[in-house]
């Protein structure tokens, strides 16, 4: 059954890795760092399995419906008889799911950075940095209040900075990790005034009590919904500003730029936390709050349009990046609008529910492929020691089992049946076809333009130049590596990830996921038409053919097309020029307007003023030092003055 | 000539105590400072007898007092010493005007 103290050792046990490894480990056993984060990674993941097992099928579900758990809330801050602080557990379908995905992939990551991160210099404090991620994730999809699930989210938001700048030697590796840390911060301060907000009304930190009485008809729901600031109801206001504090992790347009740089990092760190956890941290938390954003639909409009724009934007940035990572980076972003668009569509309860949980289904499968896709990357960079399609081509005969399960993959995010893509794609395009015709368009045009760059990317990788690796490989690696020229897999500890994985991202799309994880928690009928698959399936496989024909073998086709529309193409090829712009507010418009004149008040009033009372003492003093003379007599001298001068005081004026 | 009285004792009293800061505000030798430091507490002893004898005098609490005065007056002569042997070992003078390195 459900014991309190497993579940609270799903946490823990990172942590406490985290903690023997950057307190002893580190020094003392370095080289053994890798396999004692494994392990504890390796049980959490069990835990989670059980807890999963037991949830769901023997003691989440009352009647029909899935209970939300609360088995652990400690009382951590009172403030007031009404207002504290709790540290505690909610286990509800998401909340289980999550710690199935989280510990599922960081399982793989650690296994697969056993080979991944072999002889660097840091490797031990890579694992520490991992189990700190992991508890931070773990800790946030559990959490059962509103303020603790911002306390893990900052956490979750300094282990991905320590991860991306791990290789803090480089420059980029650097400004990437600031960049991504600035970029969610900036974010993240929404979600605070969002919370407040939302807090403020409701009179709880509590998700439960929260979620009680901001959708049935209570008083807190009536003020709040009374209250308007701008036109706009205080309702609406803090859903958004939390849902601005999601889209800032999750890396939704316009705050996206971080995602893409966050490449820098490790490759497994970037299958761990900026493809299949961290960044569904947003997803994450507008499903906690769903049935308070399903009272407000101008809240899910926003979430909704954000969503589908996010998503196209960055499935036709995909389509001319060079740099592999950066693909799959966008790609993520895509995909992660998916889940939110799907969200924006869906409301709560019953069959309006679809969207809800058509997401949750395509976060579940999209962890599976897409820690895939990334870990399948790592390979193919541990191999070629490039991030470039130009460096490579033709590696289907040299790393065979990396091709295979990178094709598996590509096929899941395509949305080829039977693989696990096609199965929730399918529920968030039927999501978007009920709610808006318009959505389900550009949804179905990004599904498009998703199966193609992926196989751009994938016939790059694997095909296009004719095996021209095996001589370069030769002279590159026989130097240092000799077994890499004979084949260009990894050692073991690579592969078993990427099996695993592959088998999961076939198998994913069978959960029947409209039982286990809804809106209401009650199970949900999803009808399958065949005839509504086809329109989604054939665009995808035109996508696959017109990258096929591209990108199979060398040839001048896409360069003709890049001249062809060449706008779109640069437009494409410089992400928008986003990035740009960003640095033109900020560069052009804040720092020369807001920035430089605080710095001068700073200079001159601030510190002007405290100057000015350090330079009047500092005369004083030297004014009056001249009487500490070091002179014993002088000092009797005052002595006996003084004395004297209050005896005649006393005397003659006091009286 | 009158009997003596207490503004006799007082006279001397305070001509004493004058001299005593005189000499410990002017004299640059330690040796001669600590003399009249001694002066000064002289002083205030004929103060106490005089004050107990003119006006209270069947009370003793002056001459005990005296009596601890010079009791502190010897031990505050043994430190005073002490001090200015270990003065004119780091400094070898006992010269007052010498020694002023603790200053700003």
């Amino acid at each position: 059954m459900l014991s309190t103290s497993l579940i609270i050792l799903i946490p823990l046990l990172p942590i406490i890795s985290f903690l023997l490894i950057s307190l002893v480990g580190r020094k003392n056993f370095p080289s053994f760092c890798g396999v004692l984060g494994t392990l504890s990674i390796l049980g959490s993941f069990i835990l989670s399995a059980i807890v999963a097992y037991d949830y769901f099928f023997l003691v989440g579900k009352v009647g029909d419906t899935y209970q939300q758990l609360v088995p652990l809330k400690i009382n951590w801050l009172q403030f007031s008889p009404n207002v504290s602080i709790d540290l505690g557990i909610l286990l509800d379908p998401i909340s289980v799911m999550m710690l199935v995905v989280v510990t599922l992939v960081s399982l793989m990551v650690h296994f697969y950075s056993l080979g991944y991160m072999k002889g660097e210099e840091r490797y031990a404090t890579f694992y520490s940095y991992l189990g700190l991620f992991t508890f931070s994730m773990l800790g946030l999809v559990l959490s059962s209040n509103i303020f603790q699930i911002y306390m893990f989210w900052e956490l979750v938001g300094v282990s991905s900075y320590l991860l991306i700048g791990y290789y803090f030697d480089k420059p980029s590796a650097v400004s990437a990790a600031k960049k991504a840390f600035i970029v969610t911060r900036f974010a993240d301060l929404g979600f605070l005034i969002g919370i407040l907000i939302l807090s403020f009304y409701s009179g709880t930190l509590d998700f439960q009590t929260m979620i009680q009485r901001l959708t049935t008809q209570t008083d807190q729901l009536h003020n709040i919904v009374a209250a308007s600031f701008m036109g706009v109801s205080a309702l609406t206001w803090g859903l958004v500003l939390v849902f601005i504090g999601g889209a800032g992790k999750s890396a939704m347009f316009p705050l996206h730029i971080w995602l893409p740089d966050a490449m820098e990092g490790p490759t497994p760190v970037s299958a761990l936390i900026h493809a299949a956890t961290m960044v569904v941290a947003g997803v994450f938390l507008v499903a906690r709050l769903f049935p308070v954003f399903s009272g407000c639909p101008a809240a899910l409009d926003i979430v909704m349009w954000v969503g589908v724009s996010s998503s196209l934007i960055a499935a036709i940035i995909a389509c001319t990046q060079t740099d592999i990572k950066r693909v799959l980076a966008y790609s993520t972003m895509s995909q992660i609008g998916y889940m939110m668009f799907s969200l924006g569509t869906a409301r709560y309860g019953g069959e309006n529910g679809l969207g809800y949980m058509a997401s949750m289904f395509h976060l579940f499968t999209h962890a599976m492929f897409k820690a895939l896709l990334f870990l399948g990357a790592g390979s193919v960079i541990h191999y070629v020691h490039s991030n470039e399609m130009k460096d490579m081509g033709g590696l289907r005969k040299l790393m065979p089992v990396t091709h295979l399960t990178f094709l598996v993959a590509c096929l899941a995010i395509a949305g080829i049946p039977p693989f696990a893509g096609f199965f929730s794609k399918e529920e968030i395009l039927q999501s978007a076809f009920h709610a808006n015709k318009l959505i389900f368009g550009l949804a179905i045009l990004t599904a498009a333009i998703t199966a193609f760059y992926m196989f751009r990317l994938y016939f790059n990788i694997f095909w296009n130049k004719p095996l021209p690796h095996k001589e370069a490989a030769h002279d590159a690696h026989a130097a240092h590596d000799s077994h890499a020229a004979h084949h260009g897999e990894g050692p073991a500890t690579m592969l078993i990830p990427l099996v695993i994985l592959g088998l999961l991202s076939v198998v994913a799309g069978f959960i029947p996921f409209n039982k286990l994880v809804t809106s209401d928690g009650k199970a949900l009928v999803t009808e399958f038409h065949l005839t509504f698959s086809i329109a989604p399936v054939l665009l995808a496989t035109l996508g696959i053919v017109i990258a096929w024909a591209f990108y199979k073998k060398e040839s001048a086709m896409p360069q003709k097309m890049a001249d062809g529309m060449s706008a779109l193409y640069k437009g494409s090829y410089n992400k928008f020029y986003i990035d740009e712009i960003y640095l033109f507010v900020t560069k052009k418009i804040l720092f020369p307007l807001v920035g430089r004149p605080a710095a001068w008040f700073d200079r001159n009033v601030v510190d002007g003023f405290m100057n000015m009372l350090a330079t009047i003492t500092g005369h004083i003093s030297a004014m009056i030092k001249g009487l500490q003379s070091g002179k014993v007599q002088q000092y009797a001298a005052y002595f006996f003055a003084g004395a004297f001068g209050f005896v005649l005081i006393f005397i003659y004026w006091w009286v | 000539m009158n009997d003596i009285g207490l503004f006799h004792f007082l006279f001397v009293s305070c001509a004493l105590f004058f001299i005593g800061v005189y000499g410990f505000l002017t004299r640059r030798n330690l040796i001669t400072m600590l003399m009249s430091v001694e002066l000064i507490l002289n002083s205030v002893n004929i103060n106490l007898i005089a004050f107990n004898k003119f006006l209270f005098p069947d009370k003793l609490d002056g001459l005990f007092f005296t009596l601890f005065i010079i009791t502190i007056a010897a031990a505050e002569a043994a430190v005073a010493i002490a001090i200015i042997i270990n003065l004119y070992r780091n400094y070898k003078t006992i010269d007052v005007e010498e020694t002023d390195t603790m200053k700003y």
